[in-house]
């Protein structure tokens, strides 16, 4: 596995009709860094998690995961081989308790069908019991351990976020995704999320992101892939894209939509 | 105040509702009541299937009704036409229920949200095109007469309404016994997260398939052993008991209860059937009662009379209960678990 990058893209291609959303883009994500997709709006980049999490299938080329080709695989046996994500929108079950919504995320590591429910098993009680320790112990890692019981309703944009995150976590996955995770909340909390992200590297999770504050892809990302029209512009270390002619030109210079 | 909500979510209540189940044939005034009362858990078990596909896993099925006659169905023809006595039957009415459950499930489900409610609208519709047109087995518009009651097996008589009430209540307690325990369990979780959304199921493992034609099948299983009782209840169906009105009805009485809650079901229907009851005078006028009534308590409950109060109750428990005590005990259980993984 040592021999294997973590995340091997050759070629992907997806069209829509005439469109390329993603054309032909070719990068190698290492495990254990953090990694960033950035570029303008319809640059391609949520299409390029919806491939790699399987969510659509490509047009072309191939997706290797540690070693494995996962094109066109399912999303739920992706998700099970070990690729979580969140979404743009936070999707959480508004009308129950945070816990509550962190339990099913451990639900791909259980065996328990409709049989064990109606005979109450031994093996859905230690599967349910490993699943709420599982849902205790990621929102102890995301900080929110003395909101378990209060209702999403009841939780701020950037709680919701953490709990997004914790969910994806409960996963046990080697690799997240995580799509414009600073999206809609202030500075601070940004900052915040920022650390969170680190903290997942540091307990061994490879990061991908789609992040549309450059102050944050800037001081957090290890290594940096631009999109634009679906094609893979440039990549590289934050200092080499920050000085990048053709990347200031597509996307820092001429896009008013920055945050700065 | 805080001291009723709580009674009213305490395990206390189940056994409360139980004896009150029980005991409702001694205060009865009438055999009527007890008769409608019965016809309402028959309905009730109904609303409960609807309520694994649609409230818990967010599928809105609008063929209910179609697969509810087809249990009744069954149970009509394989006792008056095939003599059979009614228990086989009933147990055909279920297996039929979940085969052809299966069968539309694994075509209907591959559709998404209104597409898979239209969908199954025309499954409904066509469910009650075969009943009243294909005479030959159903009897068509005549219907089906003298099906056989379930036997008693020399115990008691089930053609009187007492006995029968019991009978139904019986199943009715099955009923939310198992569904008690799936929306409780990882399958019922693993619904809801459908329920939540598609795309975010499957990036959390799920296969969206299996667990919606697995929740569909349970759907169809109930409203084809309710459909069965009616049968053994009325012992004279019609293919109007196909039409859409009885699917609309069901899903009426979820949405007034509370969808995808546990008693939510139960309440609708026992407030909507006694509501009617209560307004029968007015006949057709009724609707002028109903209508307001539905738009009013949507509008206000989207989420029913059980949702609401669930929401409210447990939003007020999270709000009263001070935040360091919740986080020292997730934390302790945290560092105990970490201990024995250690």
């Amino acid at each position: 596995m040592a021999d294997h990058p973590l995340l091997k893209i050759s070629n992907l291609t997806k069209r829509f009709g005439g469109l390329a959303a993603v054309n032909d883009v070719s990068v190698t994500f290492e495990a254990g860094k953090i990694n960033a997709i950035i570029g303008p709006n319809g640059a391609g980049k949520t299409t390029f998690f919806n491939l790699v999490a399987g969510a659509m299938p490509p047009s072309d080329g191939s997706i290797e995961f540690q070693g494995m080709d996962v094109t066109g695989m399912s999303p739920d046996r992706i998700a099970r081989l070990g690729i979580a994500r969140t979404f743009q929108t936070t999707m959480l079950f508004e009308q129950s308790t945070v816990l509550d919504n962190l339990i099913v995320g451990h639900r791909l590591r259980t065996q328990s069908r409709l049989w064990d429910v109606i005979i109450n098993s031994k093996r859905l009680r230690d599967e349910e019991k490993k699943c709420r320790a599982r849902a205790a112990e990621v929102l102890d890692f995301v900080g929110l351990s003395h909101l378990a019981n209060r209702f999403i309703l009841d939780i701020s944009q950037e709680e919701r976020k953490r709990v997004a995150f914790a969910l994806a976590m409960a996963t046990d996955p080697e690799l997240v995704l995580l799509d414009e995770p600073a999206g809609g909340i202030n500075p601070e909390e940004t900052e915040n999320l920022a650390s969170l992200i680190r903290k997942m590297v540091q307990h061994g999770i490879s990061v991908c992101l789609i992040e549309h504050k450059m102050d944050m892809i800037m001081s957090l990302a290890d290594k940096i892939m631009v999109l634009d029209h679906g094609e893979k512009i440039a990549e590289g270390t934050p200092e080499q894209i920050k000085n990048d002619p053709v990347v200031i030109e597509a996307y820092l210079g001429s896009d008013e939509d920055v945050e700065a | 105040m805080d001291r009723v909500m709580n009674f009213l979510a305490s395990p206390a209540m189940k056994i409360v509702l139980l004896a009150a189940g029980i005991l409702f044939p001694l205060v009865a005034s009438s055999e009527y009541q007890i008769y409608v009362m019965a016809l309402a858990f028959v309905w009730a078990i109904a609303v409960y299937g609807l309520n694994i596909i649609t409230g818990y896993c967010g599928q809105l099925n609008l063929a209910h009704g179609g697969f509810f006659a087809i249990g009744a169905y069954a149970v009509g023809l394989l006792t008056v036409d095939y003599g059979w006595p009614f228990w086989p039957a009933f147990i055909a009415a279920g297996v039929i229920g979940a085969v052809l459950g299966f069968l539309v499930g694994i075509v209907s489900l591959r559709l998404k949200e209104h597409y898979f409610a239209i969908f199954t609208l025309c499954v409904g519709f066509i469910i009650y095109l075969l009943i009243e047109k294909w005479e030959e087995l159903t009897h068509g518009t005549l219907g089906v007469i003298s099906i056989a009651p379930p036997e008693g097996f020399g115990l008691v008589d089930f053609t009187e309404t007492i006995p029968f009430y019991y009978l139904v209540l019986f199943f009715l307690v099955l009923a939310i016994w198992l569904i008690s325990r799936i929306s409780r369990s990882l399958v019922g979780r693993t619904f809801l997260a459908i329920r939540i959304s598609d795309d975010l199921a499957q990036s959390l493992g799920i296969n969206l398939m299996r667990n919606k034609v697995l929740a569909f099948v349970l759907s169809t299983t109930y409203a084809g052993l309710a459909g069965a009782l009616l049968a053994g209840v009325v012992r004279f169906i019609g293919p109007d008991l196909a039409e859409i009105t009885h699917t609309f009805d069901v899903i009426t009485y979820l949405l007034v209860g509370g969808i995808g809650t546990l008693m939510g079901p139960l309440v609708g229907t026992l407030l909507i059937t006694w509501i009617t009851q209560a307004v029968q005078s007015f006949e057709e006028y009724r609707m002028i009662v109903f209508g307001p009534l539905l738009v009013v308590l949507v509008i206000f409950m989207p989420r029913g009379i059980v949702g609401t109060f669930l929401t409210w109750r447990g939003r007020r428990l999270a709000s009263k209960a001070p935040a360091k005590q919740s986080a020292s005990r997730v934390e302790n259980k945290n560092s105990e678990e970490a201990g024995t993984h250690g």
